[in-house]
């Protein structure tokens, strides 16, 4: 598989350990619709964070990335033109998030310490490749299992989901755009 | 054939998944036996799918805003009750007869032993209390369970919690969790079961707090072994036909932690998160209040209310702090007012609200503002989470809870009682 939609290849940001989904989807983001709640994301662990993220940009962060909530907040990366999340450990249920809405995120020891603001990173999740360009340090991850693989090269579970016929075909391409896939039915807490 | 020892989660996924077993590090899909949708999930983009897999698979529960404190909350009402009308989904809780989706799931006996059970809410591991193979999964993937009826799992490594003596009076779930965070840290990727000779002093309630809040450590699955207090559990329910799942005696564990029920005291989080940030009650500063809260999933149970009531009844709650308590159920709501508790409550000044996920997750019926300390006994204390990330969340038990607020300040409801 080497699915251009595996791959990611950008500046990244890094942030630290135990980033929890309060930190990335505060409360009172869920009451806002999607754009303007992506400008909430890290509003307090780094204020004014989403005016400088540019499209193509990768959010790098330590252990234990997305701990809490059910709420879609790969929905909110991908609306701000995320292309991909790198953390050293991520909490599963947030993992599953960033699957299921088609965001390409790898497991990198020690990520925090390998990258730094601003370098450029380049990940292949087809071959577990990661490089960071700008120190010319590379690595190699364990391949995720092909079943994750899929969906994310899909774009995430919806478009799957039009190609199955559980939503109408002409939606398809519609659910492959960042905003609507990402948004992933509704919200959860 | 040869039978590889298999800790409960492992079994349930391989029984789902049609497998002889299953092993740390296998990717398995596997049947859903109930998918369990929130009012959140038809207000945002909603979109109704042409087919669904199973409706008597299916339930939808009104919980996070209701009565809908948004304009885009109330919107999504409408789209659920169309969804439920249009594919005959029989288990709709709508408002009236709605509650915490963890509390409607446990009272109707829908998180049933050795099944799997997915929801669209983060503490759908409460269901682990019922030895359910339950996960809070994303809003997307639980409507393509919706769709399809099945989703995959990668085998997490499991720790074993083999609980021994007996839980002491005036100490609860909240406190044996907290104790477990405080000492053990995060299980990211990790699942927890639990069981064990001192399992059997552990009221379901407080085990249903502790399954809860695996979410708290990043947990995948909570599980609790099937015993005696489950089978009578639903026996009065009325619910049969499920088969238990048991942990074989060589199932291969990450870990096997004892826990001495008999030496736990009351513990108190420190704001910003469970995970070895607590210390006993005795041992926490006596830090003034400004709110109380007794609710959410993990503690606003029938019994979480009687405790609150036992401590208030006959007190009041000391000027300037506020307590608010939220049933987590109509019928929790119903039963406690029956029961007195809610005169108890609302006689010593406390708020009682409409059964909600409320002001747990920060978004109605008691958000707290910058500066203000809240000491809660709902399910986490990270930074912003109830409202302003400049309140700071202590967390504690319903007892606890509800001591303090009489005094103050954070004080160990077992010497309050003595006074």
């Amino acid at each position: 598989m080497s699915d251009q939609k595996l791959q990611a290849n950008g500046r990244v940001w890094v942030f630290g350990h135990g980033l929890t989904t309060d930190d990335m989807y505060p409360p009172d983001a869920m009451k806002l619709d999607l754009p303007e709640a992506a400008k909430q994301v890290f509003y307090a662990v780094r204020p004014g964070w989403t005016d400088q993220v540019r499209p193509g940009d990768i959010v790098v962060a330590g252990r234990n990335f997305g701990l809490g909530s059910s709420r879609p907040v790969a929905a909110l990366f991908r609306q701000l033109g995320v292309a991909a999340l790198i953390a050293e450990e991520f909490n599963s249920l947030f993992f599953r998030n960033a699957v299921n809405a088609g965001l390409p995120a790898m497991t990198v020891p020690d990520a925090t310490s390998v990258f730094r603001d601003g370098d450029i990173a380049e990940i292949d999740l087809a071959t577990g490749n990661w490089a960071n360009q700008s120190t010319q340090t590379s690595g190699v991850v364990p391949v995720l299992p092909p079943l994750v693989l899929e969906i994310i090269a899909s774009g995430g579970v919806l478009p799957r989901l039009a190609q199955q016929g559980y939503l109408p075909a002409e939606l398809a391409e519609l659910l492959s755009s960042p905003s609507v896939a990402a948004a992933g039915q509704g919200s959860g807490a | 054939m040869p039978d590889v020892g298999m800790t409960m989660i492992e079994r349930i996924l391989a029984r789902k998944a049609g497998l002889a077993s299953v092993a740390v590090g296998d990717t398995v899909t596997v049947d859903v036996d109930l998918t369990v949708l929130i009012d959140l999930q038809f207000a945002t983009m909603w979109l109704p799918p042409l087919r669904i897999a199973d409706p008597d698979k299916v339930a939808i529960v009104m919980d996070h805003a209701v009565p809908a404190p948004t304009i885009k909350d109330a919107a999504g009402g409408p789209n659920a009750r169309k969804f439920a009308a249009d594919f005959g989904i029989e288990r709709f809780y709508d408002v009236g007869r709605h509650g915490i989706c963890h509390q409607v799931i446990a009272e109707n006996g829908l998180a049933r032993p050795g099944e799997v059970l997915a929801c669209t809410d983060s503490h759908t591991c409460a269901g682990g209390a019922y030895n359910t193979a339950a996960r809070g999964l994303g809003p997307a993937e639980v409507y393509s369970i919706l769709c399809t009826g099945r989703t995959w799992f990668q085998v997490s490594p499991t720790i074993r919690y083999e609980f021994v003596g007996e839980l002491p009076a005036g100490v609860g779930g909240k406190d044996v969790f907290l104790h477990i965070a405080n000492e053990y840290g995060d299980a990211t990727n990790l699942n927890l079961e639990y069981g064990g000779p001192g399992l059997a002093s552990i009221p379901l309630h407080d085990r249903r707090t502790i399954a809860t809040q695996g979410a708290e450590v990043s947990a995948d699955f909570s599980t609790f072994a099937f015993d005696d207090v489950l089978a009578a559990h639903f026996e009065a329910l009325g619910v049969a036909g499920f088969e238990p799942a048991e942990a074989d005696p060589d199932a291969a564990y990450a870990d096997v932690r004892e826990i001495d029920l008999s030496g736990l005291v009351p513990y108190v989080a420190r704001p910003g998160t469970v995970s070895r940030n607590g210390l006993p009650v005795t041992k926490i500063e006596a830090r003034r209040i400004d709110q109380a809260f007794i609710g959410s999933c993990a503690n606003g149970q029938l019994d979480d209310l009687r405790i609150a009531a036992e401590v208030l009844r006959g007190k009041q709650v000391a000027p300037g702090v506020r307590l608010i308590v939220t049933p987590a159920s109509q019928q929790v709501y119903r039963d406690a007012m029956r029961l007195g508790y809610l005169q108890d409550i609302a006689d010593a000044g406390g708020v009682v609200t409409n059964a909600t996920c409320g002001a747990c997750f920060g978004y109605h019926m008691g958000v707290v503002g910058p500066g203000e300390v809240c000491l809660t006994s709902s399910t986490r204390n990270f930074t912003g989470r109830m409202g302003s990330p400049e309140a700071e969340i202590y967390m504690a038990s319903p007892a606890t809870v509800a001591a303090s607020a009489v005094a103050g300040h954070i004080t160990d409801a077992r010497a309050e009682a003595t006074r």
